[in-house]
């Protein structure tokens, strides 16, 4: 074998094992949604959504867990979007380098790798024990706030970013300030980056069980709640519980609220996607 | 005619970007309704200088200035002096075209909105009379609502004056307006220029010699920081002064 012959033989063996490992975590996916879809797709019927959980599993259904994972979005957005994107533009636009920034800076990077359970325990000292709260939607909606606040800090900073500065010098030449450069031309600008950047986040907080398992929320609520003070129950907290059962049945039902969650999280991807294609074809600098 | 007066001068100016000297004791005086141009080598200092009079250097940390910048004999540097005041004033014109990613219209009356003035007819008339002004309208007249980034270079950059015109300045900055465009928009540039001059006092900065000669009243001539040479622009491109100035006038380095 020649050396170019030898050369060309590893290209192509490198091609082979590229596609592999591109495929693996494709194929794991598509074994998983494929069992699930299986075992969990004739569950699935109108009674299934709108039938409150039971000891039965034949006669259980979702409809608390969606309408609190519901509840638990609206709340979480209401609380984390404005925080999170003034504190975004703050570390952007105002904070000056200094040791205080970085510092700030380092901690909300850190932040966004310390493990959801962690939130959980900070949540129910803060929300459920401190500030009253209980393990209601609130203290939920709080703590995966907290979740999620890292996350919006950071992508709303990098959308800020990819905002030249050309169009802030523009703005400062005509007199603007610095709040009316950012409310008029950053914010517009960067919007879709933001926006994408809020959505991917909550569809993290919409697949978290764990933190909220911590603050107390409960498998087993028999009613929808009506308002933010009230007890509630998610899709994650509903499957958690449903796998944990011995019988057959529950396991199906697990797997249908878990088609049913996907949904939810792909319906939210999607809008994050379409808004972010939609903005890079509105705007190109 | 009565003898104009000085509408931009600089005492003793010096400009630091931290430990970095660069502006060396500058002393120019720039009479009102004139188009002064400043050239030089790249890194001379002329684009800093020129940020200096609408205090666009403000943002950059570590920069400071010592000695006067007037404007109609004010020092713009003191604390009661307004940045956003000033800038009303001082309009400013950048490099690349900057419009931003709104409507043409929006574009022209964002100034004036920012101002609090909301009264469409009053923006509408603003953006008539800027776009007029800047030879822009007629091209444009039609599609006041598209955005901004569809237009050709050139007519961003004269979206840009007109933006700039719409807060009714009486100084405009110039910082290389046409070094992004092609032949034909410059020259668009240059004669907007000639125009403007009738009613602004201009400031332009540029590196093509053959811009500065055709659209300038009077030229400075920056070196390593410092101002070589101030003079008429006749003056300076056939007896210059200073051999600096001779050598990079005539292409010998630049």
């Amino acid at each position: 074998m020649t050396n170019s012959e030898k050369n060309r033989l590893k290209d192509k063996a490198f091609q082979v094992f590229g596609v592999f490992c591109t495929f693996i975590g494709l194929v794991v996916l598509a074994v998983f949604l494929f069992d699930i879809i299986l075992e969990g797709a004739r569950r699935i019927d109108w009674d299934f959504l709108v039938s409150l959980p039971s000891r039965r599993a034949a006669r259980a259904g979702i409809l608390t867990a969606w309408v609190g994972t519901l509840w638990i979005l609206v709340l979480t957005t209401i609380i984390a979007f404005p925080l999170g994107v003034a504190a975004g533009v703050y570390l952007e636009e105002y904070a000056r380098k200094s040791k205080m920034a970085n510092f700030l800076e380092i901690n909300i990077a850190n932040l966004a790798g310390v493990p959801s359970i962690i939130y959980g325990l900070l949540g129910l000292e803060i929300f459920v024990r401190q500030m009253n709260l209980g393990g209601s939607l609130l203290a939920g909606a709080l703590t995966l706030s907290l979740l999620i606040l890292p996350i919006i800090i950071v992508t709303t900073r990098e959308a800020i970013k990819s905002v030249p500065r050309s169009v802030r010098d523009g703005s400062y030449a005509l007199g603007a300030s610095k709040w009316q450069t950012v409310w008029n031309q950053v914010l517009p600008a960067s919007f879709g980056g933001i926006l994408t950047g809020i959505i991917l986040a909550l569809s993290r907080a919409v697949g978290e069980a764990a933190p909220l398992i911590v603050i107390g929320a409960l498998a087993y609520v028999p009613f929808t709640p009506s308002s933010p003070l009230d007890e509630f129950t998610v899709l994650p907290i509903q499957i958690f519980n449903w796998t944990s059962r011995p019988q057959a049945e529950f396991q199906t039902n697990a797997a249908a609220a878990i088609i049913v969650l996907l949904i939810i999280t792909f319906m939210l991807n999607g809008i994050a996607v379409y808004l972010r294609n939609r903005q890079q074809k509105k705007i190109k600098w | 005619m009565s003898r104009k007066h000085n509408k931009l001068e600089a005492i003793n100016l010096d400009a630091y970007y931290g430990d970095f000297h660069a502006l060396k004791g500058i002393n120019i005086a720039m009479e009102e309704k004139n188009v002064t141009a400043f050239i030089g080598p790249s890194g001379c200092g002329k684009s800093t200088f020129l940020r200096t009079f609408n205090r666009m250097n403000d943002y950059i940390d570590g920069f400071r200035t010592e000695g006067d910048i007037l404007l109609d004999g004010k020092d713009i540097y003191t604390k009661e002096v307004r940045v956003d005041e000033l800038r009303k004033e001082v309009g400013m014109v950048f490099q690349k075209p900057n419009p931003f990613p709104k409507t043409i219209f929006e574009n022209v009356v964002y100034g004036l909105k920012i101002q609090g003035i909301s009264k469409k007819a009053v923006l509408e008339e603003a953006a008539e009379k800027s776009l007029k002004r800047a030879a822009l309208w007629n091209e444009v007249k039609d599609n006041l609502n598209k955005s901004a980034l569809a237009l050709s270079g050139g007519q961003q950059q004269r979206l840009c004056i007109a933006r700039a015109l719409a807060i009714s300045p009486s100084v405009l900055l110039m910082d290389e307006p046409a070094s992004a465009l092609d032949p034909l928009s410059t020259a668009k540039i240059e004669e907007l220029i000639y125009e403007l001059k009738n009613d602004y006092t201009i400031v332009i900065v540029t590196h093509n010699m053959q811009q500065a000669g055709r659209v300038s009243d009077n030229t400075a001539f920056f070196y390593m920081g410092e101002l070589v040479e101030y003079s008429k622009t006749k003056t300076m491109f056939t007896s210059p002064q200073d051999t600096r100035t001779q050598n990079y006038i005539t292409g010998r380095f630049g």
